[in-house]
């Protein structure tokens, strides 16, 4: 039974097999990263000083929309579905994953449906620009055309999303190898499940979402109309009760990624693995219950924002448990500063302050200030950039050499991590003031007060942007001439069944299960 | 460039927590990192929580990460080390659990209080209506019979680097809205076509203007003084371009500023049966033009292709004059064309439908009066 790959394209179209297919889907969010990145770097240097001198602002509305909506959707939920298709079978003694002729087409509806989004800037009227929260009316009564196109790849997005995660429940529930309980399973296969289970949950709500806007524009409904009967607050309700899970989404993959490295590289066990498990499990129960914070301003009851404020609030109780753990777990550990560790510090320290920004939105009576400021872009893109980007790249360097059986550039990693590290708070440390200063998110344009900042903002802005080609040169690099690795255990501290297969990992593993003491 | 990066970090460096306290229009620092205290009750609530808040997260931000400095220093490999084995302990993992919870719940209290005085709308002495349109706003004295547009002042010369930007650029309107000091005033906001948000950070107050639906925030201030706000919900290519201007005068001042609209208003009323020559349309239809339309139909009456039609020889402006009125006075269903009865008088309708037929090549030749509007109204 034992055979290699296909030969040609064919491998790749045809694929079933949980590696190849999780190579595809890095690749594939790899270059998105880099599609959504250049959307930023054109905002970026239209922000560079304050007039308009590249672009019109309605093409700026069109970079801020397709790049919120590409990072959320193509580059960082597609990154973690890979690495769960590449790890999720290797960790729990699986062959490969449970419905792998699903898979497949769970990663080959992707491409059609950012093609889909993309070609919408060629459109007449041009792409999107009513921002990744489209918002109705502004997406629906006053939307340009193209919007039917989106609404069309938001729904393939989702399809696959939710096969993805039906795959990866599949998986974890029916393919344990012998003697995996739950409780012994790592912390990134716990975190992926709670996560599979909130985007089975919450995307045919977003799927919900654009149908009604689909009706609206095209059919005479009017679900987000006043004049007819309806109600433009209900789309937020309806958009954030999946956006609130969604940034969840994002961020648990992230914490399992960070729960295996950071005892790898201070050769210690994991501290608190129960309680890192009932976080995650908090975290996605409160997660469905807080989505109304991202509301404060348009004029809910009292009672309603009290509540909101309240249970938002207790997202940092279990958010703190896990940070209190990673530290404790470097605690009297023998430490030593990887690429991949180093990105796992940083996220630990970068994230934590964009959870303390997310601990002082969560006050009502504040965020009538922060709210729809930059001081709000800032927060997002700390647990975002810092929280999910940092540790997908920690993420690839730990497991790389696995993968291809070759060791990257360590000195060219760790000039990446300081150049990606100094960019990102040069680029977003800024926009607290800016926001805290009174500057609105979204704009295209603004007065002379906020000039030094924005300055600043973007310099750092291209500085990140830079690093990512290198790291694209390194990972590149690595896969052609890398040096040879041969241990089965990559990492002198490394844990878990992936350690256990051949560097690099073959094309098929586990046919055999191993048995879990 | 370079030196002004270069004060840039000196700024940084100095001013970690300068607060401006007073907002005026005239004073435009580049060095405000914080929060501005603002003028208002509201305003002065939201800062005090605000600074609660941050330095609670600084203290916990100073433990976690001055101990995980201290780890990284002290237990490294490189200084030989053991590494130790345990990875559990009831005990400490209880405690982080609870004491957090604790300090959520004490903090819960002055939040509540301060989220209380945002909703105390109750018992104004006067009411405000504000309307956001695509994309500047309309207010109105709700009882006084005084509305008007209010819109950006900055010319399209200074946003797109043809002529020197002035001190306040963007931070400028052609009518700010006028507050007397010392009075409790209420806002009710709604929107025209998209969901706009009145913010002005100094009077604490920032509302979503949503269309179909009112809202209510307050402001009361004893401090005279010129506020700048911003319209904080995307609404659409002219988002950035719709700021807020605030004056809050001295109750005796204002009460002659409200007189003198009024009185504006009246003599209008009675003027709208006058007939305005070519010349004069022709001039202030321009100006009614460069405000109200070229934002989406372009200076040169161009429009944007695929979103925005042309003026230039278009079916509109070239047809049959009263289609051309009832375009401008109701809009057109199901797109981007708004009404603009209820935004712009008489005179303002006729001078720009005057100046559409008239300009740029278009060659009607034919006048609107204001009384042509006016009928056209009320024929309805």
């Amino acid at each position: 039974m034992a055979h290699g790959p296909a030969k040609g394209i064919g491998r790749w179209l045809f694929t079933t097999n949980h590696k190849d297919i999780g190579t595809l889907y890095l690749w594939f969010s790899f270059a998105m990263f880099l599609l959504g990145g250049f959307f930023a770097m054109v905002i970026r240097a239209e922000l560079f000083q304050p007039g308009m001198q590249l672009i019109r602002p309605e093409f700026f509305n069109q970079m801020t929309t397709m790049h919120g909506v590409i990072m959320v959707f193509g580059a960082i939920m597609p990154a973690f579905v890979g690495l769960a298709n590449w790890m999720i079978p290797l960790m729990i003694g699986a062959p490969d994953m449970a419905l792998p002729r699903m898979n497949n087409l769970s990663f080959w509806i992707l491409p059609f449906a950012f093609l889909t989004l993309a070609s919408t800037l060629f459109m007449e009227g041009g792409a999107p620009n009513f921002g990744w929260t489209f918002y109705a009316p502004l997406s629906t009564k006053y939307a340009p055309e193209s919007v039917n196109y989106f609404i069309f790849s938001m729904h393939i997005m989702g399809a696959s999303s939710i096969m993805g995660s039906i795959n990866i429940i599949a998986t974890i529930m029916n393919m344990r190898a012998p003697g995996m309980t739950y409780m012994k399973m790592p912390l990134f296969v716990w975190t992926w499940l709670i996560t599979a289970f909130l985007l089975v949950a919450v995307m045919p709500v977003l799927a919900g979402a654009v149908t009604m806007m689909l009706m609206d524009i095209n059919f005479g409904t009017s679900f987000f109309d006043a004049a007819g009967g309806g109600d433009p607050v209900l789309f937020q309700h309806i958009f954030w009760f999946f956006g609130h899970p969604e940034v969840y989404i994002i961020i648990l993959p992230a914490f399992g990624v960070v729960s295996a490295i950071i005892p790898a590289f201070s050769r210690k066990p994991l501290f608190g693995y129960a309680s890192m498990v009932y976080a995650t499990a908090a975290i996605a129960f409160l997660s469905f219950i807080v989505w109304a914070h991202h509301m404060f301003t348009v004029g809910m009851p009292i009672a309603g924002e009290l509540y909101f404020m309240y249970a938002t609030m207790l997202i940092a109780v279990p958010t703190g448990v896990k940070v209190f753990n990673w530290v404790t777990t470097m605690y009297k550990g023998a430490l030593t500063f990887e690429t991949p560790m180093l990105f796992c510090i940083a996220f630990v320290i970068l994230f934590t302050f964009g959870g303390f920004t997310g601990l002082m939105l969560s006050v009502a009576a504040a965020d009538i200030q922060y709210h729809d400021s930059y001081f709000v872009v800032a927060h997002f893109h700390y647990v975002m950039v810092a929280g999910a980007v940092f540790s997908g790249t920690a993420a690839v360097y730990y497991w790389l050499p696995k993968w291809c059986g070759k060791m990257y550039n360590e000195t060219m990693g760790q000039v990446q991590f300081w150049i990606a590290f100094i960019g990102f708070n040069i680029t977003f440390m800024p926009q607290h003031f800016l926001g805290l200063a009174g500057m609105p998110r979204r704009y295209a344009d603004y007065g002379l007060q906020f000039a030094d900042w924005n300055m600043v903002s973007s310099i750092g802005a291209f500085m990140y942007g830079a690093a990512q080609l290198l790291f694209l040169y390194n990972v590149i690099a690595t896969i052609r001439n890398g040096k040879p690795v041969s241990d089965n255990k990559v990492w002198e501290g490394a844990e878990g069944l992936e350690w256990e297969v051949p560097t690099p990992a073959p094309y098929h593993t586990f046919a055999t299960p191993p048995q879990i003491k | 460039m370079l030196k002004r990066a270069k004060a840039l970090f000196a700024v940084a460096l100095t001013a970690l927590v300068g607060a401006s306290s007073v907002g005026q229009a005239a004073e435009v620092s580049t060095r405000q990192l914080n929060m501005p205290q603002g003028v208002t009750e509201v305003s002065q609530a939201a800062y005090d929580i605000h600074m609660l808040m941050m330095w609670v997260c600084v203290v916990i931000g100073a433990a976690v990460f001055g101990f995980m400095i201290y780890v990284m220093f002290a237990h490294r490999k490189s200084r030989g080390v053991k590494p130790a084995n345990f990875h559990e302990h009831v005990g400490v993992e209880l405690a982080w659990t609870i004491v957090p919870a604790l300090i959520l719940i004490v903090i819960a209290f002055p939040a509540t209080n301060a989220l209380l005085k945002v909703y105390d709308a109750s018992e104004a002495e006067m009411d405000i209506k504000i309307t956001g349109y695509q994309w500047k706003w309309q207010y109105e004295y709700l009882g006084e019979d005084v509305r008007f547009m209010s819109s950006l002042r900055t010319s399209q010369d200074e946003i797109y680097g043809r002529e020197e930007k002035g001190e306040h650029y963007l931070r400028e309107v052609d009518n700010p809205l006028v507050i007397p000091a010392d009075t409790k005033v209420r806002f009710l906001l709604t929107g025209n076509d998209v969901i706009h948000s009145w913010w002005v950070p100094d009077l604490g107050v920032k509302k979503d203007a949503l269309p179909g639906i009112f809202t209510e925030a307050w402001a009361k201030t004893s401090e005279v003084g010129v506020y700048v706000g911003e319209c904080a919900e995307l609404c659409g290519k002219d988002h950035a371009f719709m700021p807020i201007v605030v004056e809050v005068k001295p109750k005796e001042e204002f009460n002659a500023w409200l007189a003198e609209q009024k009185a504006a208003a009246a003599e209008y009323a009675s003027t709208i049966g006058k007939a305005w020559s070519m010349d004069e349309l022709m001039e202030r239809g321009e100006q009614v033009y460069l405000t109200n339309c070229a934002g989406c139909h372009g200076v040169d009456g161009l429009g944007i292709p695929g979103v925005f039609p042309p003026m230039v020889g278009s079916e509109v402006t070239m047809g049959p004059i009263e289609k051309h009125i009832d375009v401008l006075v109701n809009g057109v269903q199901g797109t981007a064309m708004q009404a603009f009865a209820a935004q712009l008088s008489e005179v303002d309708i006729a001078a720009v439908v005057t100046y559409e037929r008239n300009a740029w090549g278009n060659d009607v030749g034919d006048m609107a009066q204001p009384i042509d509007v006016l009928n056209h109204k009320n024929g309805q």
